[in-house]
């Protein structure tokens, strides 16, 4: 059989697909309000507030006060999307989400831009590989971390849909844009990119492109067949189609740019034990460290989390579940 | 205005508190005893609002947000008094499966409540983002209010808030800091003095009043009354208001070891004998 092919339609910022969308929002629904602390470029949403000028705030570089105004702004039945960089906008202000928006249940939507390594040469204080952990963890609290332009384009419009607190995580680099422009954004919702039988890689976030990219070096190479899964909704997990797959493949990848503490591969190690899938698993994720300076791809490389990475990992697992190569 | 009535309920909202944090064995009753002349005059004198339906958005009233959670048991008092919730449901304080946490929720759904709030400092953002929806709305003629603890001010955030609401005219807005100068480990002034609040506030571009008979009903309405005259003036506005922890039971009032600490039977019903009741539409709660 022939793996299903994405093609790179262009680099493209995800930030940009989440600035775009919600200027979009903005003019569909006069109820969308933005805040942004200081970094109104960086998330692309210039746009937004020049046009809508009245309900944009720029509350200055205090992201503790952004959350709380936030939560107040959805009182009056306002959508605010409040945008900054991932680090600032989970770790710096834990509390005000946990109490004022997560305990006290505000449609907040939590915008964090510039998530990961791949942010690059700001390094380790600004690169966040704990927030989809920290985020997860708070009751009533979907997670998603999107993988290109498309779809973080499809995922802001679908927040906006929902109700309820929200973060939505992408980054900063110009990625491979792949996905269907007209793609409908389900939340919590598994999106089958290829079909296989030998393997399940389970991915998310800008390593969802790097995986494309390894399997079609598996496929060419050593005649593997990945099943490749995008989990762009870290919560709620879409099990189903997790354990559907696994259990036809028998071994499973997850692979994101995060801590493999509090992650998705840890989320979904749960799932397979409470489903009595006993299975191997392997991480693609960074290993309990912090970042450093670098360019994106740099990084990538280093922290063993690049295609070249994915690809020494799924042979090894693969090699494990005794699987002759074709 | 009915002072007599105000005063009755004054002391009915002081029986409540004591009764509540002794059935729970815990609580805070200090700040409570403080803060009650001020929830009495903005509870029945000076917010618009609908009690008997309560919604979310609170469309077209008054919203309260309640900055220092810990003084919840007033809180949940002149809600219940005011017809927010049953005044029976106040037995069920800190207790299993209560709408009465220890700290107030919206979790829960008790009527009245639009924010959680315990972890301090929190409680002016939320305050200036719902004022900044009631502009957005065009609800130009109401108001929020907020109240803060003195000691809460040691928080971060808060100064982030106070720099906003300043510099962003946020001039629908009513804040007020429950002045009685005692926080958990001392004095104010012991653990992290607050030096010269009212410049402190006025520098940052709001209107600051200060009422130093925070514990007389008529001074409270009028304090409010006159903050009220000064909405859309282009600034927030802030009262300073000077209390006294546990106010009104002797042995309680300025000794901040009553923050959170409960009376015990004893101590109970020597402070119920210093709170009585001279109006007969007034009772205390059903202890269940």
């Amino acid at each position: 059989m022939n793996m299903k092919q994405y093609e790179n339609k262009g680099l493209k910022e995800t930030r940009a697909g989440f600035g775009e969308a919600l200027t979009f929002l903005g003019e569909k629904n006069t109820k969308i309000v933005a805040l942004c602390a200081d970094l109104t470029s960086s998330l692309f949403m210039n746009q937004f507030s020049k046009k809508f000028p009245e309900r944009f705030f720029q509350i200055g570089i205090a992201e503790a006060n952004m959350m709380g105004i936030a939560a107040g702004l959805t009182i009056g039945e306002y959508i605010p999307f409040a945008g900054t960089f991932a680090n600032f906008a989970t770790s710096r202000v834990y509390d005000q989400i946990r109490q004022s928006i997560a305990y006290s249940h505000k449609n907040v939507k939590i915008c964090a831009s510039h998530s990961g390594l791949t942010l690059g040469e700001d390094g380790a204080t600004h690169q966040s590989l704990e927030d989809i952990g920290m985020m997860k963890m708070l009751p009533g609290m979907t997670v998603i971390n999107t993988c290109d332009y498309n779809q973080t384009y499809s995922a802001t419009l679908a927040i906006a849909d929902y109700f309820g607190p929200v973060y939505l995580r992408f980054g900063r680099p110009a990625v491979a844009n792949f996905t269907d422009k007209n793609q409908v954004f389900e939340i919590g919702k598994a999106v089958l990119l290829t079909k296989g039988k030998d393997i399940t890689v389970v991915c998310t976030g800008h390593l969802v492109w790097e995986v494309l990219e390894a399997s079609k070096v598996l496929y060419q190479k050593e005649g593997i067949e990945c099943e490749i899964i995008n989990i762009h909704t870290i919560k709620p997990l879409d099990e189903k189609s997790i354990i559907r797959s696994v259990n036809k493949t028998k071994c499973i990848l997850t692979a994101e740019e995060h801590n493999y503490w509090g992650g998705l591969g840890e989320s979904v190690a749960r799932i397979l034990t409470t489903n009595r899938c006993f299975v191997q698993q392997s991480f693609i994720a960074v290993d309990d460290i912090f970042g450093e300076s670098g360019k994106p791809m740099e990084l990538l490389k280093k922290y063993n989390i690049d295609r070249n990475a994915i690809i020494k990992k799924i042979k090894l697992l693969i090699g494990k579940k005794g699987k002759k190569k074709n | 205005m009915n002072i007599q009535y105000l005063k009755n309920l004054c002391s009915q909202v002081r029986r409540d508190i004591l009764r509540m944090v002794h059935n729970a064995k815990s609580g805070h009753p200090g700040g409570s005893l403080g803060c009650t002349e001020y929830f009495v005059a903005l509870y029945h004198e000076i917010m618009h609002y609908n009690a008997t339906k309560f919604t979310m958005n609170g469309k077209n009233e008054d919203l309260f947000f309640l900055s220092n959670g810990h003084i919840s048991p007033v809180y949940y008092s002149i809600l219940s008094r005011s017809g927010f919730f049953p005044v029976k449901e106040l037995s069920t304080f800190r207790k299993l499966n209560s709408r009465l946490q220890g700290h107030p929720s919206v979790h829960d759904g008790l009527p009245g409540i639009r924010i959680s709030s315990g972890s301090l400092g929190q409680g002016m953002s939320v305050a200036i983002g719902a004022a900044l929806s009631k502009k957005l709305n065009k609800e130009f003629d109401r108001i929020i209010y907020s109240l803060h603890g003195d000691g809460e001010l040691n928080e971060g955030q808060i100064w982030e808030s106070i720099l906003y609401a300043g510099s962003k005219n946020i001039d629908n807005y009513i804040a007020t800091v429950d002045y009685n100068r005692q926080q958990i480990d001392g004095t104010t002034d012991e653990v992290l003095s607050l030096g010269n609040l009212r410049k402190k506030f006025e520098s940052f571009n709001w209107k600051v009043l200060e009422e130093l008979e925070g514990n007389n009903i008529e001074k409270v309405i009028n304090i409010l009354k006159n903050a009220k005259n000064e909405i859309g003036k282009g600034k927030p506005i802030l009262i300073i208001l000077y209390t006294q922890m546990g106010y009104g039971v002797d042995f309680m009032v300025g000794d901040n070891t009553w923050h959170g600490k409960y009376p015990n039977k004893k101590e109970l019903e020597k402070a119920l004998l210093q709170l009585k009741l001279s109006e007969s539409s007034l009772e205390d709660y059903p202890i269940s």
